[in-house]
């Protein structure tokens, strides 16, 4: 396996998984067809910061790394701060990912985006250079048969 | 050090000690080279020479009838490519199927680029081709059958006897692909009218880098290699004395075995699937439980992603393979697992374990332990699962 030990420490012992009750914002991007979904969930308190961070996800080593980083990253920012979690940090925080891997950071960087947007829309909120992720598939879930 | 469980034996095996010990006086000692003139070559010519009558032996044919290759996927191209280059005047169409291994599918593809017309055979939810599809797809223009002797993945035994019949019934040639099948089940070219038919040594506890090919005599098929005259002109290059000599050994110890070995490696095959199926919900099988090779299984279990899955195992030293996406290196999972009609998101979830003379009961049941415990981790951090969850719960 071409996995970084930070990748493989995160896919191992994944920090923040799991669900939040009640949560202030949830988002869920990616796509079953390719294999990968992740869902964020963020608790985010009265001066918009973010008091806790889980994730639930479906995919390979690195999704789950990537998710797992992404949720420690943006724990105890501000939801402004936590726009400037990019895939590329997320990336380099985990020491680097295979080149067939990227997608996974991106699918991350959009998980977390994903939920900022359903929190803002709740309140009412506008976060600078927050759009609606293009792989969010939060509403309107395709019903699959099993 | 930790216990390695290997279970990824359709991927390659380990050498067997006798095989190696065949095959070591072939470096340092009598090295010479077949084609040379003095009696110190003698030895290296007599090794090929037994091992062509072994192997002939074991399915059937003459030894005039058996080419060393470079492994299976050489094999495969040269049958096909050769075969549509010296029977082109004859017609430019070929029969294969959508399951086939790669060596064969890309080489169909690369002469669809040159003039030739392939059709792609669909096979049953089990992985089975249907004979009525296959008469239904032959033209006048139709060279070549290729059509492999058992899938790779999912462990598919095709109805070869029956294929071949069709084949020489039409006087179309008849070329298999049983890297998979060759010493773990019986083969017999004559009775299933096979006129071309590929191997590989690794598969069956011999080198890497060696195989063979049975082409029957009256196929007109020219050389892929061009250069020296071994191989009765047909495939240039000097021998791997050692890999074929080796080969060689492997076949002789697994046909002595071959019988006992069938009904060992069914009664692991059919625990393991078992156990699975009983303990571990929502999985399936892919492909059969009849005319299944005796070492393959391949499961899929919803709401998780293969890579993940192996990971896991290979932290308590179990090895097997996944038809996912990631681990293949594109965005689609198995080619075999949609084909016979699996939706994307359960294929990604796939898990081919594969057997050998070597694995335990206790090994079976340490796997399945320990995938029960893999396979519930993963789904409790599956977004997937915790949707069909509260589904479930609704109604």
């Amino acid at each position: 396996m071409n996995y970084s030990e930070k990748v493989m420490d995160h896919f191992q012992h994944p920090r923040n998984v799991g669900e939040i009750d009640g949560a202030s914002g949830v988002g869920t991007v990616g796509n079953a067809k390719c294999g990968d979904i992740m869902r964020i969930f963020l608790d985010i308190d009265e001066n918009q910061v973010i008091r806790d961070c889980k994730f639930k996800t479906f995919g390979c080593g690195a999704a789950v790394a990537t998710s797992s980083m992404a949720t420690e990253m943006v724990k105890g920012k501000t939801i402004q701060e936590a726009m400037e979690v990019t895939n590329k940090a997320v990336m380099e925080a985990l020491d680097g990912l295979p080149p067939v891997k990227v997608h996974c950071s991106l699918l991350a960087e959009e998980a977390i985006h994903a939920a900022l947007w359903d929190y803002c829309q709740k309140n009412g909120i506008i976060i600078d250079g927050l759009k609606k992720p293009k792989n969010d598939i939060s509403e309107g879930e395709e019903e699959e048969e099993y | 050090m930790k216990k390695l469980i290997y279970l990824d034996n359709a991927a390659t095996t380990r050498v067997n000690p006798k095989v190696l010990e065949a095959m070591t006086p072939y470096f340092c000692e009598l090295y010479g080279n077949r084609s040379s003139v003095y009696s110190f070559a003698d030895s290296a010519k007599d090794a090929v020479d037994h091992a062509r009558e072994t192997i002939a032996k074991s399915i059937g044919a003459k030894t005039n009838e058996i080419y060393f290759t470079g492994g299976g996927s050489e094999g495969d191209n040269w049958a096909i490519k050769a075969t549509a280059e010296a029977y082109r005047s004859k017609g430019n169409h070929i029969i294969t199927t959508k399951i086939e291994h790669h060596a064969v599918l890309h080489t169909c593809q690369y002469l669809e680029q040159h003039g030739f017309e392939v059709t792609y055979l669909d096979v049953d939810e089990e992985g089975f081709v249907r004979l009525e599809d296959l008469k239904a797809a032959i033209r006048p223009t139709t060279i070549l059958i290729s059509i492999m002797f058992a899938n790779n993945e999912i462990g598919t035994i095709e109805p070869i006897k029956e294929i071949g019949a069709i084949a020489k019934e039409h006087g179309i040639l008849f070329h298999t692909d049983s890297v998979q099948a060759y010493c773990h089940i019986p083969i017999d070219v004559d009775e299933c009218h096979i006129d071309m038919l590929n191997t590989s040594a690794h598969k069956i506890f011999g080198p890497k880098g060696v195989g063979f090919m049975y082409i029957r005599t009256g196929v007109k098929i020219r050389s892929f290699i061009h250069g020296g005259a071994q191989e009765r002109k047909r495939r240039a290059g000097t021998e791997n004395v050692p890999g074929i000599a080796g080969f060689g050994k492997a076949v002789e110890l697994a046909m002595e075995t071959l019988d006992e070995r069938i009904a060992y490696e069914t009664r692991l095959r059919d625990h393991l699937i078992d156990r699975v199926l009983a303990e571990i919900p929502y999985s399936r099988l892919n492909g059969p439980r009849e005319n299944r090779l005796p070492n393959n299984t391949n499961f899929c279990f919803q709401f998780i992603e293969g890579e993940s899955m192996l990971i896991l195992l290979d932290d308590v030293g179990v090895c097997g393979s996944s038809g996912s996406a990631c681990t293949s290196g594109s965005l689609d999972p198995s080619h075999v697992l949609l084909a016979i009609g699996l939706p994307h998101e359960i294929a990604h979830g796939s898990l081919r374990l594969t057997l050998s003379e070597e694995t335990t009961m206790e090994d079976i049941d340490f796997v399945v332990d320990n995938l029960k415990r893999i396979v519930q981790r993963l789904r409790d951090m599956s977004p997937l699962y915790a949707d069909f969850i509260s589904k479930q719960e609704k109604k």
